[in-house]
């Protein structure tokens, strides 16, 4: 293992905050912390995860959402001292790793199946 | 007016990113800087006629040095041989308080928040064509355009001046020489394995030997 891994691994334990399991097709909803000015506030986006790109504290995850009718995507960096959580709502089954095709996809079309009980299902193993 | 800034020798380690406190992410460039020893303190009243310090970074087997570089590292009260040596110039103060045998870290030279100049040398990108090399356009891919994509097109004009202007740019060597990225900020330092955190990319393959200084242009 090389110095630069290291450090990176290192950074990965250092955190605070618990590792979440975020797979493409989830549904979550991550709080931000924005700082204006003096004030900061959590901001909570909400979305479908359709993209992840690993790479140890240099994760990120691209989190798609549909507001007033536009598409938004924002990409996040999971290990980012301003995400306070990422809460998995909901999981889906998806046969890919990369979801860049629900942004051709609108409304009934852009849905995905859920898998139910994925809760139950994780506590299992 | 020779560039009189205190610097360190180190070996570039690889890239990663960290946080700035106002949660942004930083790329930055790791650099070990150090531990290096002064060699040799140089002085304007000393024979060498300028102030400079002479820095080791690295150890070397005794068998892969000559006696000299040997017995130069000795006198510092090196015991190890030095691998890599490296001059800095520096003002007349740095030299008062450095002397032959000191050891340096990150940590006694910069500051986190700093700014500074690194210098390497640049990955070697071999005999490259003037696009790559001098950033040309080429050639348009269609129009009839034949087995001239990446051409530089005409390098003169005719009989008059009947020669290709000095300077011309034309396709050569490219990289493995000397670069200087100047006022790169120091991000942070980890004075325990004397690292040093750069933000952005200082100039060399990873495991190059780079000199970070304090920015001349501060």
């Amino acid at each position: 293992m090389n110095l630069i891994q290291q450090l990176e691994s290192e950074m990965l334990s250092n955190r605070d905050r618990e590792d979440v399991d975020v797979r493409a097709g989830d549904t979550v909803r991550v709080h931000v912390r924005i700082r204006e000015g003096e004030k900061t506030r959590v901001q909570v986006f909400e979305g479908a995860v359709i993209r992840i790109r690993k790479g140890g504290p240099r994760t990120t995850i691209t989190v798609r959402k549909i507001s007033n009718g536009v598409g938004v995507e924002r990409i996040f960096p999971t290990q980012s001292p301003d995400l306070t959580r990422i809460e998995v709502i909901g999981r889906h089954k998806v046969r890919r790793a990369k979801l860049h095709f629900l942004r051709s996809r609108r409304g009934k079309s852009a849905r995905l199946k859920p898998i139910r009980d994925f809760k139950r299902k994780k506590s299992k193993n | 007016m020779a560039n009189e800034s205190m610097g360190l020798v180190g070996r570039k380690l690889g890239m990663t990113q960290i946080y700035s406190e106002d949660g942004h992410v930083q790329p930055c460039t790791v650099v070990q800087c150090g531990p290096n020893t002064v060699l040799q303190v140089k002085t304007t009243d000393g024979r060498d006629g300028y102030n400079a310090l002479q820095l080791g970074f690295g150890e070397q087997k005794p068998q892969r040095l000559t006696k000299a570089e040997l017995g130069h590292s000795k006198k510092a009260g090196v015991e190890h041989g030095v691998r890599y040596i490296r001059e800095v110039r520096v003002d007349a103060d740095t030299v008062a308080n450095n002397e032959p045998g000191k050891t340096l870290g990150p940590a006694d030279v910069f500051t986190p928040g700093e700014t500074v100049d690194a210098t390497g040398i640049s990955k070697g990108k071999g005999f490259a064509g003037v696009m790559k090399r001098h950033n040309f356009q080429g050639f348009i891919r269609s129009h009839g355009t034949h087995e001239f994509f990446r051409h530089g097109g005409s390098i003169g004009c005719r009989l008059t001046p009947g020669r290709v202007a000095k300077g011309k740019k034309m396709p050569g060597h490219m990289g493995a020489r000397q670069v200087t990225v100047q006022n790169m900020e120091v991000a942070k330092i980890d004075a325990e394995r004397n690292l040093l955190y750069v933000v952005g990319g200082v100039p060399g393959a990873t495991g190059s030997i780079v000199t970070i200084r304090k920015a001349v242009k501060a």
